[in-house]
């Protein structure tokens, strides 16, 4: 778990986003991964391989293990910055059925 | 339309090599592009570095804040920055193209300098992709960007910077739990050759006496000589298992934060078809580059850890290097010019350089994080474990590029950045076939993936300079 070095709680210096319906509030200039993360989120997309979940491993884009979708698109939650609005979901798995490979 | 202005040098990656390039050269006239995938200047080192806040710079140290000067250096430049700047494809050509905003576009450089950087050694260990679980470095990215820090996790592995992350995270108030460190005392005494060498660095070894201290002040729990370490969890970390001295230790956390060393990110120099080495004491692969930071190719140039790891401030001088030399190549400067420029730099980045053998005797890697056994992962994105890729060699499997055929190790979107090591590795020790020749992936591009709509892009761009 994370925990900010001080908390932001001025509601001028948030941004507001979603992320599968859940509303979240960040400071501004803040990555996708780093809001979900400090929001308590610890997986972000499961391996379409064997469906078990993962979360942000590198921080840097270049592990991939924190994809998510945003406006029908992959992208890598800690290569993209929050902004107003954002509606961030998983990547639906088509191919999983409750987490399982089916 | 006019065609934009081709740039003189293209640089990639704003990191200290890449910045200290990108300024070098400007500062001779040259008409320079700077390309970073980040929103701002700084690389992972300096990363957020324009923007961090006094008590960040107070928790991170002087070692961030010393980049602060470079990265604003850059702003003083005519120099034509493209941030949010993902390049996918690198020709020997010249020709660059990336992504920015969503659109596509490809440049041609005169000579390009590749200051890409490293990336965390993969860590293959059980449990290393269960949620929870991170890079020290993402750990301390997260830090740097969002002022977050880690709350009573467990750092595992070995190398400076563990110690580094360690002493900002008591600087943030919430200290480790427990650091389990893989280097043996026998390590201790092997690098303990290497100090003699190391003696022109005397302060940053100083500098790491007095982490050490910090972190003992601070009461953190050290178990040194750690061997089998595991991560245990079902859908997320749960604790940590290792032993030390025959003695099976076991700590609960859900934040376990890695970290074996660093290695060059050689995607974009594998791509090219460059010429690498085998480094026999980093365990990794190293574009060959001259005294000059040149590559095989003779308009490309590699500056930086993307070259070799030797850290920020070889980086930076690196940099300086490579830069006057590509200059002096395209004729904008002389070669004395270059040779003038560039002699105090070559003399610094020596004695800079000096503590390396000593850091990477104490903080080798140990054979069983190298070379993992059994089911623990190793190709992190399809799930190919240890026991696969040594299994393809029964089968006929000759190098790292058939295992993809066997199995899919190294196709998945990381394009084989957290696995191509371990594969080399693993593949060398089934064959007994040295890792030189075992060789590493084949690296094609897109590097990064691509949209068809960031396509559609590029192809819209070259129909309008046809047409015009």
């Amino acid at each position: 778990m994370f925990d900010p070095i001080v908390p932001n709680t001025d509601p001028n210096a948030q941004v507001h986003f979603t992320f599968d319906g859940e509303s979240i509030y960040t400071a501004p200039n803040t990555s996708v991964a780093a809001a979900l993360l400090a929001a308590g989120h610890t997986w972000f997309r499961q391996m379409p391989v064997s469906g078990r979940q993962r979360g942000p491993f590198c921080m840097m884009g270049t592990c991939f293990d924190c994809l998510v979708e945003i406006d029908g698109i992959t992208v890598q939650a800690c290569v993209t910055t929050v902004t107003e609005g954002l509606n961030v979901t998983r990547v639906p798995q088509m191919h999983l059925q409750e987490g399982k490979f089916k | 339309m006019t065609p934009p202005q081709k740039p003189d040098l293209i640089v990639i990656g704003a990191g200290p090599a890449g910045l200290a390039a990108a300024s070098q050269a400007a500062g001779h006239g040259a008409k320079v592009m700077l390309l970073d995938e980040q929103s701002a200047p700084g690389g992972q080192i300096y990363r957020n570095i324009l923007s961090a806040s006094a008590q960040q710079d107070t928790i991170l140290g002087s070692d961030y804040t010393a980049g602060r000067p470079l990265a604003a250096d850059i702003d003083t430049k005519s120099i034509d920055c493209r941030p949010n700047a993902t390049v996918w494809k690198v020709g020997t050509d010249g020709a660059v193209t990336f992504n920015q905003n969503g659109v596509a576009q490809q440049v041609y450089g005169s000579h390009i300098l590749l200051a890409t950087g490293a990336l965390e050694r993969p860590i293959p260990l059980p449990g290393w992709t269960l949620p929870g679980v991170m890079t020290a470095g993402a750990a301390q990215i997260l830090l740097k960007t969002s002022g977050l820090v880690a709350r009573d996790a467990v750092l595992a592995g070995s190398g400076p910077l563990l110690y580094l992350i360690a002493a900002q995270m008591i600087a943030a108030g919430r200290p480790p739990k427990a650091m389990i460190e893989t280097q043996t005392s026998g390590q201790f005494y092997g690098a303990m050759s290497h100090i003699g060498g190391a003696f022109p660095c005397w302060k940053q070894l100083l500098k790491g006496l007095k982490l050490i201290a910090k972190i003992r002040k601070a009461g953190v729990a050290r178990y040194k000589g750690a061997s089998n370490i595991e991560i245990l969890g079902i859908k997320r970390a749960e604790a940590i298992s290792f032993t030390v001295k025959g003695r099976t230790h076991r700590i609960d956390t859900d934040t376990v934060l890695l970290h074996q060393g660093v290695v060059p990110n050689t995607q974009i120099t594998r791509s090219l078809g460059l010429k690498h080495r085998w480094d026999e004491k980093q365990r990794c692969f190293h574009p060959i580059t001259d005294a000059f930071g040149q590559s095989s190719s003779k308009n490309i140039s590699i500056a930086g850890d993307g070259a070799g790891i030797l850290g920020a401030k070889v980086a930076e001088y690196s940099g300086r290097i490579a830069a006057s030399n590509a200059l002096a190549l395209l004729d904008i400067i002389t070669s004395t010019t270059r040779d003038k420029e560039t002699r105090a730099l070559r003399r610094s980045r020596r004695k800079e350089a000096a503590i390396r053998p000593f850091l990477d005797a104490l903080y080798a890697p140990p054979p069983e994080i190298l070379r993992p056994k059994g089911k623990t992962i190793v190709c992190r994105c399809e799930e190919v474990t240890a026991d696969d890729i040594r299994s393809y060699v029964a089968l006929g499997c000759k190098g790292p590029n058939q295992t993809k055929a066997f199995g899919r190790s190294g196709m998945g979107p990381c394009q084989g950045r957290y696995c191509g090591a371990t594969v080399t590795e693993i593949l060398a020790e089934e064959t007994g076939i040295h890792p030189e020749q075992i060789g590493s992936y084949r690296i094609r591009a897109p590097l990064k993936p691509v949209t068809l709509g960031e396509l559609a892009s590029l192809a819209a761009v070259s129909e309008k300079e046809i047409t015009s």
